[in-house]
Protein backbone atom coordinates (compact mmCIF):
# COMPACT_ATOMS: atom_id res chain seq x y z
CA UNK A 1 0.00 0.00 0.00
CA UNK A 2 1.08 3.63 -1.01
CA UNK A 3 0.68 6.90 1.28
CA UNK A 4 -2.80 8.23 1.20
CA UNK A 5 -2.98 11.52 -0.53
CA UNK A 6 -2.19 13.94 1.78
CA UNK A 7 -3.26 17.45 -0.14
CA UNK A 8 -6.73 16.42 -0.69
CA UNK A 9 -9.00 19.38 0.43
CA UNK A 10 -11.93 18.36 2.54
CA UNK A 11 -15.42 19.87 1.22
CA UNK A 12 -16.50 23.18 3.34
CA UNK A 13 -20.64 24.66 3.56
CA UNK A 14 -21.55 21.80 5.89
CA UNK A 15 -24.92 23.07 7.98
CA UNK A 16 -23.91 19.60 9.96
CA UNK A 17 -22.95 20.68 13.30
CA UNK A 18 -19.57 18.84 15.21
CA UNK A 19 -21.47 16.83 17.16
CA UNK A 20 -25.15 16.24 15.15
CA UNK A 21 -25.85 12.65 13.80
CA UNK A 22 -24.38 12.59 9.87
CA UNK A 23 -27.60 10.30 8.69
CA UNK A 24 -30.61 10.05 10.97
CA UNK A 25 -33.56 7.86 9.52
CA UNK A 26 -36.73 8.79 11.55
CA UNK A 27 -39.62 5.82 11.16
CA UNK A 28 -38.99 5.33 6.81
CA UNK A 29 -41.51 3.50 5.13
CA UNK A 30 -41.22 2.17 1.79
CA UNK A 31 -43.18 -0.05 -0.68
CA UNK A 32 -42.49 -1.56 -4.13
CA UNK A 33 -45.65 -2.91 -6.21
CA UNK A 34 -47.09 -3.73 -3.03
CA UNK A 35 -44.28 -5.30 -1.41
CA UNK A 36 -43.20 -3.47 2.03
CA UNK A 37 -39.50 -3.48 2.06
CA UNK A 38 -38.70 -0.96 4.61
CA UNK A 39 -41.41 -0.45 7.89
CA UNK A 40 -40.85 2.33 10.05
CA UNK A 41 -37.14 1.79 10.59
CA UNK A 42 -35.09 4.32 12.89
CA UNK A 43 -31.65 5.06 13.32
CA UNK A 44 -28.83 7.28 13.01
CA UNK A 45 -24.92 7.41 12.22
CA UNK A 46 -22.52 9.62 13.85
CA UNK A 47 -19.56 11.64 12.96
CA UNK A 48 -16.76 9.68 11.84
CA UNK A 49 -18.71 6.38 12.39
CA UNK A 50 -19.83 3.12 10.28
CA UNK A 51 -22.54 1.68 10.07
CA UNK A 52 -22.77 -1.92 8.73
CA UNK A 53 -26.05 -2.89 7.27
CA UNK A 54 -26.99 -7.02 7.18
CA UNK A 55 -29.97 -8.81 5.68
CA UNK A 56 -30.59 -11.30 3.28
CA UNK A 57 -31.42 -10.85 -0.34
CA UNK A 58 -34.50 -8.31 -1.00
CA UNK A 59 -34.16 -6.79 2.89
CA UNK A 60 -34.26 -3.35 1.51
CA UNK A 61 -30.18 -3.05 2.61
CA UNK A 62 -29.68 -1.47 -0.69
CA UNK A 63 -32.35 0.64 -0.48
CA UNK A 64 -31.33 2.44 2.18
CA UNK A 65 -28.59 3.67 0.41
CA UNK A 66 -30.40 4.89 -2.21
CA UNK A 67 -32.84 7.27 0.45
CA UNK A 68 -29.72 8.20 2.16
CA UNK A 69 -28.56 9.92 -1.09
CA UNK A 70 -32.64 10.73 -2.40
CA UNK A 71 -32.33 8.32 -5.41
CA UNK A 72 -35.87 7.10 -3.82
CA UNK A 73 -38.18 8.90 -1.87
CA UNK A 74 -39.76 7.15 1.27
CA UNK A 75 -43.05 6.81 1.49
CA UNK A 76 -43.21 8.07 4.90
CA UNK A 77 -40.91 9.33 7.73
CA UNK A 78 -37.86 11.19 7.27
CA UNK A 79 -34.65 11.42 6.77
CA UNK A 80 -32.20 13.80 7.11
CA UNK A 81 -28.43 13.63 5.41
CA UNK A 82 -25.27 16.04 6.98
CA UNK A 83 -27.94 18.24 8.33
CA UNK A 84 -30.15 18.11 5.47
CA UNK A 85 -34.26 16.47 5.09
CA UNK A 86 -33.60 14.85 1.98
CA UNK A 87 -37.61 13.71 1.86
CA UNK A 88 -38.37 17.72 1.54
CA UNK A 89 -35.69 18.30 -0.85
CA UNK A 90 -36.61 18.96 -4.68
CA UNK A 91 -33.40 16.91 -7.42
CA UNK A 92 -32.07 19.85 -8.40
CA UNK A 93 -31.16 20.80 -4.51
CA UNK A 94 -30.16 16.98 -3.88
CA UNK A 95 -27.50 17.14 -6.67
CA UNK A 96 -25.83 19.80 -4.16
CA UNK A 97 -25.87 17.69 -1.44
CA UNK A 98 -24.83 14.25 -3.18
CA UNK A 99 -21.54 16.17 -4.50
CA UNK A 100 -20.98 15.86 -0.50
CA UNK A 101 -21.45 12.41 -0.63
CA UNK A 102 -19.59 9.29 -2.32
CA UNK A 103 -21.45 6.23 -3.36
CA UNK A 104 -19.77 2.74 -4.62
CA UNK A 105 -22.45 0.58 -5.99
CA UNK A 106 -22.70 -3.14 -6.11
CA UNK A 107 -21.76 -3.49 -9.68
CA UNK A 108 -19.63 -0.60 -9.46
CA UNK A 109 -21.64 1.42 -11.82
CA UNK A 110 -18.35 3.17 -14.01
CA UNK A 111 -19.00 4.91 -17.61
CA UNK A 112 -18.35 2.56 -19.85
CA UNK A 113 -17.57 4.51 -22.50
CA UNK A 114 -15.16 6.67 -20.25
CA UNK A 115 -11.36 5.80 -19.36
CA UNK A 116 -10.56 4.83 -15.13
CA UNK A 117 -9.23 8.50 -15.71
CA UNK A 118 -12.50 10.15 -16.91
CA UNK A 119 -14.55 8.03 -14.41
CA UNK A 120 -12.40 8.93 -11.40
CA UNK A 121 -12.35 12.53 -12.32
CA UNK A 122 -16.15 12.79 -13.44
CA UNK A 123 -16.74 14.77 -10.68
CA UNK A 124 -13.71 17.23 -10.67
CA UNK A 125 -14.76 17.86 -14.30
CA UNK A 126 -18.51 18.46 -13.44
CA UNK A 127 -17.21 21.46 -11.08
CA UNK A 128 -15.64 22.97 -14.53
CA UNK A 129 -13.28 25.24 -12.62
CA UNK A 130 -10.56 23.11 -11.31
CA UNK A 131 -7.35 23.08 -13.45
CA UNK A 132 -6.59 20.10 -15.51
CA UNK A 133 -3.60 19.33 -14.07
CA UNK A 134 -5.16 19.70 -10.59
CA UNK A 135 -7.42 17.26 -11.84
CA UNK A 136 -4.67 14.94 -12.90
CA UNK A 137 -2.68 15.18 -9.70
CA UNK A 138 -5.50 14.19 -8.16
CA UNK A 139 -6.28 11.51 -10.00
CA UNK A 140 -3.19 9.64 -9.77
CA UNK A 141 -3.18 10.51 -6.31
CA UNK A 142 -6.51 9.05 -5.64
CA UNK A 143 -5.41 6.18 -8.06
CA UNK A 144 -2.37 5.53 -6.08
CA UNK A 145 -4.39 5.02 -2.79
CA UNK A 146 -6.35 2.00 -4.77
CA UNK A 147 -3.28 1.11 -6.26
CA UNK A 148 -4.49 1.37 -9.83
CA UNK A 149 -2.07 4.29 -11.15
CA UNK A 150 -1.09 1.80 -14.03
CA UNK A 151 -4.52 1.49 -15.41
CA UNK A 152 -5.61 5.14 -15.84
CA UNK A 153 -5.89 5.10 -19.24
CA UNK A 154 -8.04 1.78 -19.46
CA UNK A 155 -11.74 1.46 -20.04
CA UNK A 156 -14.11 -0.45 -17.10
CA UNK A 157 -14.29 -3.12 -19.73
CA UNK A 158 -10.29 -4.28 -19.80
CA UNK A 159 -10.16 -4.80 -16.17
CA UNK A 160 -11.15 -7.13 -13.17
CA UNK A 161 -14.02 -7.14 -11.06
CA UNK A 162 -12.01 -6.18 -8.25
CA UNK A 163 -10.57 -3.56 -10.19
CA UNK A 164 -13.48 -2.01 -11.36
CA UNK A 165 -14.33 -1.98 -7.18
CA UNK A 166 -11.24 0.05 -6.40
CA UNK A 167 -11.75 2.20 -9.64
CA UNK A 168 -14.97 3.24 -7.94
CA UNK A 169 -14.11 3.68 -4.59
CA UNK A 170 -11.31 5.71 -5.85
CA UNK A 171 -14.14 7.68 -8.18
CA UNK A 172 -16.10 8.09 -4.34
CA UNK A 173 -13.30 9.50 -2.56
CA UNK A 174 -11.94 11.94 -5.00
CA UNK A 175 -13.77 14.84 -3.69
CA UNK A 176 -13.47 13.51 -0.06
CA UNK A 177 -16.99 13.06 0.96
CA UNK A 178 -18.08 14.01 4.34
CA UNK A 179 -20.25 10.27 3.55
CA UNK A 180 -19.84 7.36 2.24
CA UNK A 181 -22.39 4.50 0.85
CA UNK A 182 -20.88 1.35 0.36
CA UNK A 183 -23.06 -1.16 -1.65
CA UNK A 184 -21.51 -4.67 -1.13
CA UNK A 185 -18.24 -3.81 -2.13
CA UNK A 186 -16.81 -7.36 -2.15
CA UNK A 187 -19.46 -9.02 -3.19
CA UNK A 188 -18.87 -11.38 -5.62
CA UNK A 189 -14.93 -11.03 -5.21
CA UNK A 190 -12.44 -13.76 -4.21
CA UNK A 191 -11.27 -13.52 -0.19
CA UNK A 192 -7.83 -11.91 -1.53
CA UNK A 193 -9.72 -9.16 -3.07
CA UNK A 194 -12.12 -8.81 -0.43
CA UNK A 195 -9.64 -8.39 1.64
CA UNK A 196 -7.92 -5.49 0.00
CA UNK A 197 -11.41 -3.97 -0.75
CA UNK A 198 -11.78 -3.92 3.06
CA UNK A 199 -8.47 -2.42 4.34
CA UNK A 200 -9.43 0.27 1.53
CA UNK A 201 -12.21 0.85 3.21
CA UNK A 202 -10.18 0.47 6.59
CA UNK A 203 -8.01 3.11 5.65
CA UNK A 204 -10.34 5.20 4.34
CA UNK A 205 -12.09 5.09 7.81
CA UNK A 206 -8.90 5.73 10.00
CA UNK A 207 -7.40 8.20 7.73
CA UNK A 208 -9.73 10.57 6.74
CA UNK A 209 -12.21 9.44 9.61
CA UNK A 210 -15.23 9.61 6.74
CA UNK A 211 -18.56 8.17 7.96
CA UNK A 212 -19.96 5.38 5.84
CA UNK A 213 -23.44 3.52 5.40
CA UNK A 214 -21.94 -0.30 4.77
CA UNK A 215 -24.22 -2.73 2.84
CA UNK A 216 -23.04 -6.70 2.92
CA UNK A 217 -24.05 -9.68 3.36
CA UNK A 218 -20.56 -10.76 4.20
CA UNK A 219 -20.34 -11.09 7.83
CA UNK A 220 -16.62 -11.91 7.78
CA UNK A 221 -16.07 -8.45 6.30
CA UNK A 222 -17.81 -6.15 8.71
CA UNK A 223 -16.00 -8.12 12.21
CA UNK A 224 -13.09 -7.48 10.12
CA UNK A 225 -13.38 -3.91 10.20
CA UNK A 226 -14.49 -3.85 13.52
CA UNK A 227 -11.67 -5.75 15.17
CA UNK A 228 -8.80 -3.91 12.56
CA UNK A 229 -6.99 -0.74 12.41
CA UNK A 230 -5.10 1.27 9.48
CA UNK A 231 -1.42 2.04 10.50
CA UNK A 232 -0.18 4.76 8.77
CA UNK A 233 2.93 4.54 9.17
CA UNK A 234 3.35 0.28 8.42
CA UNK A 235 0.74 1.40 5.39
CA UNK A 236 -1.33 -1.95 6.16
CA UNK A 237 -4.12 -2.76 8.10
CA UNK A 238 -3.74 -4.91 11.67
CA UNK A 239 -5.39 -6.66 13.75
CA UNK A 240 -6.37 -4.59 17.44
CA UNK A 241 -5.77 -6.17 20.59
CA UNK A 242 -9.64 -7.17 21.67
CA UNK A 243 -9.91 -4.95 24.69
CA UNK A 244 -9.27 -2.30 22.01
CA UNK A 245 -12.71 -3.58 19.96
CA UNK A 246 -15.01 -1.36 21.44
CA UNK A 247 -12.64 2.20 20.93
CA UNK A 248 -13.55 0.75 16.72
CA UNK A 249 -16.65 3.77 15.68
CA UNK A 250 -18.54 0.59 13.82
CA UNK A 251 -21.92 -0.49 14.85
CA UNK A 252 -24.32 -3.14 13.19
CA UNK A 253 -27.85 -3.33 12.06
CA UNK A 254 -29.97 -6.30 11.10
CA UNK A 255 -32.55 -5.83 9.32
CA UNK A 256 -35.66 -8.92 8.99
CA UNK A 257 -39.40 -8.37 6.70
CA UNK A 258 -38.68 -4.23 6.56
CA UNK A 259 -37.80 -3.75 10.18
CA UNK A 260 -34.41 -3.11 12.49
CA UNK A 261 -34.34 -6.15 14.71
CA UNK A 262 -30.53 -5.26 16.21
CA UNK A 263 -28.81 -2.17 16.09
CA UNK A 264 -25.36 -2.18 18.34
CA UNK A 265 -21.86 -3.05 18.34
CA UNK A 266 -20.20 -5.45 17.59
CA UNK A 267 -19.47 -7.35 21.27
CA UNK A 268 -23.56 -7.31 21.49
CA UNK A 269 -23.97 -8.73 18.35
CA UNK A 270 -21.45 -11.33 19.18
CA UNK A 271 -23.64 -12.20 22.28
CA UNK A 272 -27.16 -11.42 20.99
CA UNK A 273 -29.69 -14.19 21.81
CA UNK A 274 -32.20 -13.09 19.09
CA UNK A 275 -32.26 -17.07 17.17
CA UNK A 276 -32.35 -15.77 13.97
CA UNK A 277 -29.38 -13.49 14.11
CA UNK A 278 -27.36 -16.25 15.60
CA UNK A 279 -28.47 -18.30 12.56
CA UNK A 280 -27.88 -15.36 10.57
CA UNK A 281 -23.99 -14.99 11.81
CA UNK A 282 -23.17 -18.64 12.65
CA UNK B 1 -46.76 -12.47 -21.13
CA UNK B 2 -48.85 -9.71 -18.27
CA UNK B 3 -52.46 -8.90 -18.72
CA UNK B 4 -53.75 -5.47 -17.14
CA UNK B 5 -57.16 -4.62 -16.04
CA UNK B 6 -58.70 -1.47 -18.31
CA UNK B 7 -58.11 0.65 -15.51
CA UNK B 8 -54.56 0.10 -14.64
CA UNK B 9 -53.69 -0.17 -18.42
CA UNK B 10 -55.20 3.46 -18.88
CA UNK B 11 -53.05 4.51 -15.71
CA UNK B 12 -50.49 2.95 -17.08
CA UNK B 13 -50.25 5.36 -20.57
CA UNK B 14 -51.52 8.57 -18.82
CA UNK B 15 -48.34 7.81 -16.92
CA UNK B 16 -46.25 6.92 -19.76
CA UNK B 17 -47.57 10.48 -21.48
CA UNK B 18 -47.10 12.39 -18.09
CA UNK B 19 -43.20 10.83 -17.80
CA UNK B 20 -42.66 11.71 -22.02
CA UNK B 21 -44.11 15.10 -21.16
CA UNK B 22 -42.08 16.08 -18.40
CA UNK B 23 -38.53 14.81 -19.63
CA UNK B 24 -39.60 16.52 -22.70
CA UNK B 25 -40.18 19.89 -20.80
CA UNK B 26 -36.81 19.31 -18.69
CA UNK B 27 -35.01 18.71 -21.83
CA UNK B 28 -35.95 22.42 -23.31
CA UNK B 29 -35.99 23.93 -19.69
CA UNK B 30 -32.66 22.92 -19.09
CA UNK B 31 -31.20 25.30 -22.02
CA UNK B 32 -31.91 28.57 -19.64
CA UNK B 33 -29.89 26.39 -16.68
CA UNK B 34 -26.38 26.10 -15.73
CA UNK B 35 -24.41 23.74 -16.42
CA UNK B 36 -24.37 23.45 -20.08
CA UNK B 37 -22.69 21.01 -21.70
CA UNK B 38 -21.94 22.64 -25.14
CA UNK B 39 -19.03 20.10 -25.05
CA UNK B 40 -21.34 17.08 -25.27
CA UNK B 41 -23.49 19.26 -27.91
CA UNK B 42 -20.55 18.96 -30.18
CA UNK B 43 -20.04 15.66 -29.77
CA UNK B 44 -23.61 14.73 -29.97
CA UNK B 45 -23.92 16.75 -33.19
CA UNK B 46 -21.02 15.17 -34.92
CA UNK B 47 -22.43 11.47 -33.82
CA UNK B 48 -26.23 12.41 -34.90
CA UNK B 49 -25.21 14.80 -37.96
CA UNK B 50 -22.61 14.16 -39.88
CA UNK B 51 -22.91 9.94 -39.01
CA UNK B 52 -26.01 10.36 -40.70
CA UNK B 53 -25.09 12.23 -43.82
CA UNK B 54 -24.32 9.21 -45.85
CA UNK B 55 -27.71 7.86 -45.12
CA UNK B 56 -29.84 11.38 -45.73
CA UNK B 57 -27.41 11.84 -48.76
CA UNK B 58 -28.60 8.45 -50.18
CA UNK B 59 -32.22 8.91 -49.68
CA UNK B 60 -32.49 12.09 -50.52
CA UNK B 61 -30.70 11.67 -54.02
CA UNK B 62 -32.80 8.52 -54.60
CA UNK B 63 -36.01 9.58 -53.65
CA UNK B 64 -35.82 12.65 -56.43
CA UNK B 65 -34.85 10.14 -58.92
CA UNK B 66 -37.62 7.96 -58.17
CA UNK B 67 -39.88 10.92 -57.93
CA UNK B 68 -38.63 12.37 -61.15
CA UNK B 69 -39.33 8.65 -62.84
CA UNK B 70 -42.93 8.20 -61.23
CA UNK B 71 -44.26 12.00 -61.96
CA UNK B 72 -42.89 11.84 -65.73
CA UNK B 73 -45.06 9.16 -66.89
CA UNK B 74 -47.94 10.88 -64.81
CA UNK B 75 -46.86 14.01 -66.82
CA UNK B 76 -46.16 13.29 -70.08
CA UNK B 77 -49.89 11.78 -70.36
CA UNK B 78 -50.89 15.84 -70.10
CA UNK B 79 -48.03 16.73 -72.15
CA UNK B 80 -46.51 18.74 -69.52
CA UNK B 81 -43.13 17.36 -69.29
CA UNK B 82 -41.54 20.96 -68.74
CA UNK B 83 -43.01 21.21 -65.14
CA UNK B 84 -40.99 18.10 -63.87
CA UNK B 85 -38.72 20.02 -62.20
CA UNK B 86 -41.68 22.00 -60.18
CA UNK B 87 -42.75 19.26 -58.86
CA UNK B 88 -39.95 17.44 -57.61
CA UNK B 89 -38.91 20.51 -56.39
CA UNK B 90 -42.50 20.97 -54.36
CA UNK B 91 -42.26 17.54 -53.59
CA UNK B 92 -39.08 17.20 -52.05
CA UNK B 93 -38.91 20.82 -50.10
CA UNK B 94 -42.50 21.29 -48.62
CA UNK B 95 -42.74 17.22 -47.40
CA UNK B 96 -40.63 14.30 -49.14
CA UNK B 97 -37.28 15.77 -47.78
CA UNK B 98 -38.07 16.48 -44.03
CA UNK B 99 -39.94 13.34 -44.01
CA UNK B 100 -37.62 11.28 -45.15
CA UNK B 101 -34.64 12.50 -43.59
CA UNK B 102 -36.66 12.42 -40.06
CA UNK B 103 -37.40 8.87 -40.11
CA UNK B 104 -33.86 8.06 -42.13
CA UNK B 105 -32.42 9.78 -38.36
CA UNK B 106 -35.12 8.37 -36.12
CA UNK B 107 -34.23 4.88 -37.67
CA UNK B 108 -30.59 5.69 -37.26
CA UNK B 109 -30.51 8.22 -33.98
CA UNK B 110 -33.58 6.95 -31.79
CA UNK B 111 -32.54 3.60 -31.62
CA UNK B 112 -29.01 4.74 -30.62
CA UNK B 113 -30.22 7.08 -27.94
CA UNK B 114 -32.56 4.45 -26.38
CA UNK B 115 -30.11 1.69 -26.37
CA UNK B 116 -27.47 4.10 -24.88
CA UNK B 117 -29.33 5.58 -22.63
CA UNK B 118 -31.35 2.02 -21.71
CA UNK B 119 -27.90 0.14 -21.09
CA UNK B 120 -27.29 3.11 -18.83
CA UNK B 121 -30.14 2.55 -16.47
CA UNK B 122 -29.95 -0.94 -16.22
CA UNK B 123 -26.00 -1.02 -15.37
CA UNK B 124 -27.16 1.30 -12.96
CA UNK B 125 -24.65 4.44 -14.76
CA UNK B 126 -27.47 6.83 -14.21
CA UNK B 127 -28.06 6.25 -10.46
CA UNK B 128 -23.91 6.36 -10.67
CA UNK B 129 -24.85 10.06 -12.57
CA UNK B 130 -26.89 11.30 -9.97
CA UNK B 131 -25.30 9.93 -7.07
CA UNK B 132 -21.81 12.25 -8.25
CA UNK B 133 -24.23 14.65 -7.93
CA UNK B 134 -24.90 15.58 -12.04
CA UNK B 135 -28.48 15.55 -13.41
CA UNK B 136 -28.38 13.43 -16.39
CA UNK B 137 -31.17 14.92 -17.99
CA UNK B 138 -28.84 18.14 -18.21
CA UNK B 139 -26.14 16.23 -19.07
CA UNK B 140 -27.51 13.27 -21.47
CA UNK B 141 -30.71 14.37 -22.34
CA UNK B 142 -30.49 17.96 -23.17
CA UNK B 143 -27.35 17.71 -25.66
CA UNK B 144 -29.48 15.03 -27.83
CA UNK B 145 -32.42 17.39 -27.82
CA UNK B 146 -30.64 20.26 -29.18
CA UNK B 147 -28.12 18.20 -31.53
CA UNK B 148 -30.91 16.29 -33.21
CA UNK B 149 -32.66 19.62 -33.79
CA UNK B 150 -30.30 21.60 -35.20
CA UNK B 151 -28.74 18.93 -37.17
CA UNK B 152 -31.54 17.32 -38.74
CA UNK B 153 -32.24 20.88 -39.78
CA UNK B 154 -29.39 21.07 -42.36
CA UNK B 155 -29.49 17.54 -43.07
CA UNK B 156 -32.92 17.99 -44.46
CA UNK B 157 -31.35 21.08 -46.76
CA UNK B 158 -28.89 18.41 -48.14
CA UNK B 159 -31.45 16.14 -48.46
CA UNK B 160 -33.52 18.67 -50.59
CA UNK B 161 -30.62 19.52 -52.37
CA UNK B 162 -29.43 15.96 -53.37
CA UNK B 163 -33.01 15.01 -53.75
CA UNK B 164 -33.28 17.84 -56.55
CA UNK B 165 -29.42 17.03 -58.55
CA UNK B 166 -31.12 13.28 -58.12
CA UNK B 167 -34.42 14.54 -59.96
CA UNK B 168 -32.02 16.36 -62.15
CA UNK B 169 -29.85 13.67 -63.35
CA UNK B 170 -32.61 11.59 -64.18
CA UNK B 171 -34.81 13.94 -65.88
CA UNK B 172 -31.80 15.15 -68.28
CA UNK B 173 -29.74 12.02 -68.96
CA UNK B 174 -32.71 9.77 -69.06
CA UNK B 175 -36.09 11.50 -70.35
CA UNK B 176 -33.77 13.88 -72.59
CA UNK B 177 -35.09 16.96 -70.61
CA UNK B 178 -33.44 20.41 -70.64
CA UNK B 179 -30.83 21.27 -67.79
CA UNK B 180 -31.59 24.51 -67.30
CA UNK B 181 -35.68 24.13 -68.24
CA UNK B 182 -35.51 21.67 -64.94
CA UNK B 183 -33.44 23.81 -62.53
CA UNK B 184 -35.38 27.12 -63.69
CA UNK B 185 -39.09 25.52 -62.72
CA UNK B 186 -37.64 24.37 -59.44
CA UNK B 187 -36.24 27.55 -58.64
CA UNK B 188 -39.31 29.55 -59.52
CA UNK B 189 -41.99 27.18 -58.37
CA UNK B 190 -40.61 27.79 -54.42
CA UNK B 191 -42.39 30.30 -52.70
CA UNK B 192 -41.32 31.09 -48.90
CA UNK B 193 -44.35 29.41 -47.53
CA UNK B 194 -42.99 26.35 -49.12
CA UNK B 195 -39.29 26.85 -48.11
CA UNK B 196 -40.72 27.49 -44.56
CA UNK B 197 -43.31 24.35 -44.08
CA UNK B 198 -39.79 22.26 -45.33
CA UNK B 199 -37.78 24.10 -42.30
CA UNK B 200 -40.22 23.79 -39.95
CA UNK B 201 -40.97 20.29 -40.05
CA UNK B 202 -37.48 19.18 -38.70
CA UNK B 203 -37.52 21.50 -36.18
CA UNK B 204 -40.29 19.43 -35.12
CA UNK B 205 -39.38 16.41 -36.09
CA UNK B 206 -35.64 16.35 -34.42
CA UNK B 207 -37.56 17.04 -31.02
CA UNK B 208 -39.63 14.20 -31.37
CA UNK B 209 -36.90 11.59 -32.18
CA UNK B 210 -34.28 12.73 -29.46
CA UNK B 211 -37.43 13.07 -26.89
CA UNK B 212 -39.05 10.05 -27.57
CA UNK B 213 -35.32 8.29 -28.41
CA UNK B 214 -34.38 9.47 -24.57
CA UNK B 215 -37.82 8.74 -23.01
CA UNK B 216 -37.14 5.13 -23.75
CA UNK B 217 -33.76 4.30 -22.96
CA UNK B 218 -34.31 6.18 -19.36
CA UNK B 219 -37.34 4.73 -18.64
CA UNK B 220 -35.85 1.38 -19.97
CA UNK B 221 -36.41 -1.73 -17.14
CA UNK B 222 -35.80 -5.74 -17.30
CA UNK B 223 -32.39 -6.25 -17.86
CA UNK B 224 -31.15 -6.70 -22.14
CA UNK B 225 -34.24 -7.56 -23.30
CA UNK B 226 -35.21 -4.36 -21.65
CA UNK B 227 -33.19 -2.34 -23.24
CA UNK B 228 -33.71 -4.56 -27.22
CA UNK B 229 -37.36 -3.42 -26.24
CA UNK B 230 -36.93 0.28 -25.61
CA UNK B 231 -34.69 0.75 -28.68
CA UNK B 232 -37.64 -0.87 -31.14
CA UNK B 233 -40.18 1.08 -28.99
CA UNK B 234 -38.23 4.70 -29.81
CA UNK B 235 -37.81 3.61 -33.54
CA UNK B 236 -41.17 2.63 -34.08
CA UNK B 237 -42.65 5.67 -31.70
CA UNK B 238 -40.61 8.17 -33.43
CA UNK B 239 -41.43 7.18 -36.79
CA UNK B 240 -45.03 6.99 -36.15
CA UNK B 241 -44.92 10.33 -34.49
CA UNK B 242 -43.26 11.86 -37.35
CA UNK B 243 -45.82 11.07 -40.02
CA UNK B 244 -48.80 11.82 -37.38
CA UNK B 245 -47.16 15.15 -36.48
CA UNK B 246 -46.36 16.01 -40.41
CA UNK B 247 -49.87 15.46 -41.16
CA UNK B 248 -51.18 18.02 -38.80
CA UNK B 249 -48.00 20.23 -39.25
CA UNK B 250 -48.62 20.28 -42.64
CA UNK B 251 -52.71 21.08 -42.49
CA UNK B 252 -51.54 23.77 -39.65
CA UNK B 253 -49.15 25.71 -42.08
CA UNK B 254 -51.73 25.42 -45.15
CA UNK B 255 -54.22 27.77 -43.09
CA UNK B 256 -51.91 30.23 -41.87
CA UNK B 257 -50.73 30.70 -45.64
CA UNK B 258 -53.54 30.32 -46.91
CA UNK B 259 -53.67 27.19 -48.64
CA UNK B 260 -56.43 25.51 -50.11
Amino acid sequence: MVAPPATSVRPTGSAIQPSAPVVVFENVSIAFEGNQVLNGISFHLGRGATKAIFGVAGSGKSTILKLTLGLIKPDSGRIVVLGEDVTQMREEDLFELRRRIGMVFQESALFDSMTVRENVAFRLLEEGDIPEDEIEKRVREVLSFVELENTIDKFPSELSGGMRRRVAIARAIIAQPQLLLYDSPTGGLDPVTSTTIIQLIVKQRDVYKTSSLLVTHRLQDAFMMATHYFDRKANEMRPLPPEMHSEVPISFIVLKDGKIIFDGDVQELAHTKDEYIREYIS
Amino acid sequence: MEFLSPSEFAKEKVQAVQDYAILAGQSLANLFRYPRYFGDMVQQADLIGFGSLPVVVLTGGFTGAVLTLNSANSLQRFGSLSLLGQLVSVGMVRELGPVLTGLMVAGRNASGMASELGSMIVTEQIDAMRALGTDPLKKLVTPRVVSTVFMLFFLTIISDLLGLIGGSLFATLLLGQDYHQYWSSAWQILQFQDVFMGLVKPVFFGFLIATIGCYYGMFARGGTQGVGRATTQAVVASSLMIIVSDLILTKFLMAIFGYR
